[in-house]
């Protein structure tokens, strides 16, 4: 074996990546001068869940806002189901995509955020019922059900008619994952979903992640601080720091046999 | 000196408070259109397409900085040399209404600026529509707290409306000006003019206060009230 170098670490699920559900190609993003995402290369295949973990300011968030459109890169390339995100290929030449070809691929893409983000104007049930009823056109009764259904699963089912602000952090976030749910994408980004919560409510948030993690079909992306929640649910672990993947593989490996120093240091902090 | 005269008073007030009818009409005329052109400016001024924002700021900046009273003539003396001929009252109502749209979108600029960024990532999350995002999340949030001050300007331009005399509208203050100068007699008419005013927009003042206070009061309260609501039933 030669020695340990970064790529090393970064190779390992190149078996998984034949054909993957998400692409990430040499992809930057810069703020100004301030670059936040360095020549990024990440695949995420169908189904697979995929847990991001590093310091503060390591480019976490931006990395999965990339992929909901909410930033845009500054180069390199974004594919879903090989097609590009934020690109159309125009005479065999990639171009900037239009709002139209965004709003076609967004449609495979969920996201929780860490401040839940629901609509305080509306009532739990229509914050899970107003976008498949405008964006897939569902009829109310469809979309009723469907939220109905989610909601259930997420343990809400009997405050349909509450507003956000009559629930707890826990219960709001609950409200989110559902309205996420309710679309049915392909992959779902997770950005510190339980980091806002009290610690009391922390529990119940995990658990309604864990179970849509066993389910299975819809892969996830998720950027958290709760290692434990990190190893049990993920089928890998990224580590992050300075806009780069410094290290990835197997939960396990990961937290029992880390290689880069940096992770390292990562853990040890976490622990302590 | 003259000395108020209620035989007089009784003899003018029916021609100025039939002018009232005027005033409010061009008030309500005006005002809607300040409120939607205000909207529209409003949201155009957050396009992406900088050159149009650029142009909005410029336009609204100069209709702000130049007397109505000199934008009114303007539409009226100077458009119809453009084959643009409007009535004293179209073309007051829509001065005054334009004038007054660049204020509102201020008012409807703090209140879309006050919506969290969140709301908009939560809506393009869900593959909201731009039309979807501003009818369905964005508006339902920003309004309601601007309305008293929507309100006030309300009142403002009911105030305003006399100007629109300088162009012949006849008017409230107009209407008295005419009665008074047919009988070398000012004082009953312009008081009358006073006097219905303040009735209109006290009244008015004291209701968008009120409303104000019941806003405030709802989007602070909401969260503990029903929860304490919650709290009895359960
Ligand atoms: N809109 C922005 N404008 C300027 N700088 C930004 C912007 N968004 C993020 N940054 C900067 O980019 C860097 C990475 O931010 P990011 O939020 O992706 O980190 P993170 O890994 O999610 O951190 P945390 O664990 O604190 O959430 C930070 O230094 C941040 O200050
Ligand atoms: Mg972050």
């Amino acid at each position: 074996m030669l020695a340990v170098r970064t790529e090393e670490f970064i190779g390992k699920n190149a078996v998984e990546t034949a054909n993957p559900l998400v692409a990430y190609k040499k992809v930057s993003k810069a703020f100004g001068e301030v670059k936040v995402i360095r020549d990024l290369d990440f695949n995420v295949s169908p189904g697979e869940k995929v847990a991001i973990i590093g310091p503060s300011g390591s480019g976490k968030t931006t990395l999965i806002r990339l992929l909901m459109t909410l930033e845009e890169p500054t180069s390199g390339v974004i594919e879903i189901n090989g097609e590009p995100l934020w690109h159309k290929e125009v005479k065999g030449k990639l171009v900037k995509a239009d709002e139209k070809h965004l709003h076609k691929m967004r449609g495979q893409i969920g996201m929780v955020f860490q401040q839940f983000n629901l609509f305080p104007h509306m009532t739990v049930l229509r914050n899970c019922t107003e976008a498949p009823v405008n964006v897939l056109g569902m009829s109310r009764k469809e979309a009723e059900e469907r939220a109905k259904a989610m909601l259930a699963k997420v343990g809400l089912e009997n405050k349909l008619d509450s507003y956000p602000a009559q629930l707890s952090g826990g219960q709001q976030q609950r409200v989110a994952i559902a309205r996420a749910l309710v679309m049915r994408p392909k992959v779902m980004l997770f950005d510190e979903p339980t980091s806002a919560l009290d610690p009391e409510l922390v529990g119940e948030v995990l658990d309604v992640i864990r179970e849509i993690a066993e389910e299975g079909e819809m892969a996830m992306i998720l950027v958290t601080h709760e290692m434990e929640f990190a190893k049990d649910v993920a089928d890998r672990i990224v580590f992050t720091d300075g806009g780069k993947i410094v290290e990835q593989g197997d939960p396990k490996e990961i937290f029992e046999n880390p290689k880069s120093e940096r992770l390292q240091s990562f853990l040890k902090r976490m622990r302590s | 000196m003259s000395i108020w005269s209620w035989s007089y008073t009784f003899e003018v007030f029916p021609i100025i408070f039939d002018a009232l009818w005027i005033t409010l009409a061009a008030t309500i005329t005006a005002y809607v259109l300040a409120m939607v052109l205000g909207l529209v400016l409003a949201i155009l001024r957050r396009s992406a397409f900088k050159p149009l924002t650029w142009i909005v700021i410029g336009l609204s900046e100069f209709i702000r900085a130049t007397p109505p009273l000199v934008q009114l003539f303007f539409v009226f003396y100077v458009l119809p040399f453009y084959g643009i001929s409007l009535s004293p009252f179209v073309a007051g109502t829509l001065a005054l209404g334009v004038h007054y749209s660049t204020y509102c979108a201020e008012i409807y600029r703090s209140g879309i600026d006050s919506v969290p960024r969140g709301q908009w990532e939560a809506a393009t999350s869900l593959n909201f529509s731009s039309t979807q995002k501003w009818r369905k999340i964005i508006l339902p949030q920003a309004i309601p707290p601007i309305i008293p001050m929507l309100g006030n300007y309300l009142i403002s331009m009911f105030k305003d409306t006399p100007i629109l005399s300088a162009i012949t509208v006849v008017e409230t203050l107009q209407a008295a000006k005419i009665a008074g100068s047919a009988s070398f007699r000012y004082l009953e008419p312009f008081t009358i003019v006073g006097v219905l005013f303040l009735l209109l927009s006290y009244p008015s003042a004291l209701l968008i206060k009120k409303l104000e206070v019941k806003l405030n009061r709802r989007s602070l309260g909401k969260k503990d009230k029903k929860l304490k609501e919650k709290g009895v039933a359960a």
